[in-house]
């Protein structure tokens, strides 16, 4: 069995202006309903499989977001939401704003949009579940992996 | 012959638990979906969710932690296994207070203060369902003169003729075993963001999945239990047991979706006095008359 058949994932504001947060909820609501393809929000780096970030990444956030990421357990998938997360968006020329989410972590989905639609959150989501059993099998194939290799 | 029988009940339950206990929690989800307007995962998700558990890498926060869970989970199957070999009921209640202590430590050895507060709460939980536990054993043997299982399922009459009080009292205390709202305040189903996720904070891969399962085996033993209340020695009682048990788990997930989480205050007081106006005074009445 896959783990793309249960994918959770957790939800982090960088700087978001919480435009794209509120998309990344509405996901949840009876109108998308994520969960029908087995998504949870978890809210804990250690269930979580798809790191989901929404906003670019400041000076205060950047440790935080790597911590979250290192204690995600193997396989596990970056995912920026919102074109702020992309590449900074509209914050990007701020004093203290480094820029998007690939700053400090491998992204491995961006999902463009100002704020990103819910269908292309969801996409972005399908995009990354197909990612997370690849990386899987790439672990198989690979017994010993490099610890400092990222996902 | 009667032992083999009840070897097979035991090796059934251990076998078989977990896969009723994911069809009950696929079924739970999708029924929550559908009162809530939403179309929900497939009945199977449980299942998913458990095999990629397995297969995740495991976090180890430290090594007491995991030997605390798998010790849980062998309490729970004991405790459940003891009960359908048709053993003694308060002996299966005590092995089954011992998995929860287990499970509580596991989450107090973490060193997050989510984790401790998830054991705090659940140790609160533990305050307010276990006098109506220990009651529903005691009534039990007052209405069938025998703490056995066995003997409690070969009676004339249906336990729960003498028991109706104690009945509804264990029904109550269900929700805050079952982990449903209003009652879910230390690890949940649904609010995952929150700290009601507290117990199982710390725990992740396989370990993760170990609690997971050892719900399922708990949930079915719990079921069981429910059951008792209705088999005698009738072929049909046993039908009417299982229709009984199929509706108590309806009405726990209906209870689940109307209602909101309570405050732990609220929830000692409301158990307790539940405890006392049903289960003590079926338990006098019932003392008067036999």
């Amino acid at each position: 069995m896959n783990v793309s058949k249960s994918p959770w994932l957790l939800h982090y504001d960088g700087s978001s202006c919480n435009g794209c947060d509120i998309e990344v909820l509405a996901c949840l609501t009876p109108v998308y309903d994520v969960e029908r393809f087995g998504v949870i929000n978890t809210g804990n780096p250690k269930h979580a499989d798809i790191f989901l970030i929404t906003g670019g990444i400041n000076h205060q956030n950047a440790q935080v977001v790597r911590q979250i990421y290192n204690q995600m357990p193997k396989p596990k998938v970056v995912v920026a939401v919102g074109i702020c997360a992309c590449n900074g968006g509209i914050f990007k020329e701020c004093y203290n704003i480094q820029g998007g989410v690939d700053t400090v972590l491998p992204v491995d989905i961006y999902v463009p949009g100002c704020a990103a639609r819910p269908e292309a959150i969801m996409d972005g989501v399908v995009k990354a579940v197909a990612l997370l059993d690849q990386k899987r099998k790439k672990a198989a194939e690979q017994p010993a992996p490099d610890p400092k290799e990222a996902g | 012959m009667e032992l083999i029988w009840r070897i097979v009940w035991v090796a059934g339950y251990v076998l078989l638990a977990p896969l009723l206990g994911g069809l009950l929690a696929g079924f739970d989800r999708k029924i929550s979906a559908r009162m809530q307007g939403r179309k929900g995962p497939s009945v199977w998700q449980p299942f998913y969710d458990l095999f990629k558990l397995f297969k995740k890498q495991s976090v180890v926060v430290n090594n007491v932690q995991d030997f605390l869970v798998y010790g849980f989970l062998l309490f729970i199957v004991f405790t459940g296994g003891l009960f359908f070999f048709g053993g003694d009921i308060l002996l299966v209640f005590f092995a089954l207070t011992l998995a929860g202590i287990f499970f509580i430590m596991s989450a107090c050895s973490a060193n997050s203060p989510y984790s401790a507060m998830g054991a705090q709460r659940e140790l609160m939980q533990m305050m307010a369902y276990e006098p109506m536990v220990l009651l529903a054993a005691i009534g039990f043997y007052i209405s069938t003169g025998s703490f056995s299982v066995m003997d409690i399922i070969a009676a004339k009459e249906s336990a729960i003729g003498y028991l109706p009080g104690i009945f509804v009292g264990f029904l109550f205390i269900l929700t805050i075993k079952f982990r449903k709202s209003p009652y879910d305040l230390s690890t949940t189903h649904h609010a995952h963001q929150e700290m009601v996720k507290g117990l199982t904070t710390e725990l992740s891969g396989n370990i993760l999945a170990c609690v997971e399962l050892s719900h399922w085996y708990e949930n079915v033993f719990l079921l069981g239990v429910v059951g008792l209340f209705i088999v005698n020695s009738t072929w049909w009682s046993w039908i009417v047991a299982v229709a009984v048990i199929l509706v108590s788990y309806f009405l726990e997930i209906l209870i689940d979706n109307v209602f909101p989480r309570v405050k732990w205050q609220n929830m000692l007081k409301t158990t307790w006095a539940v405890t006392l106006v049903a289960g003590v005074i079926n338990l006098l009445i019932l003392t008067m008359i036999k």
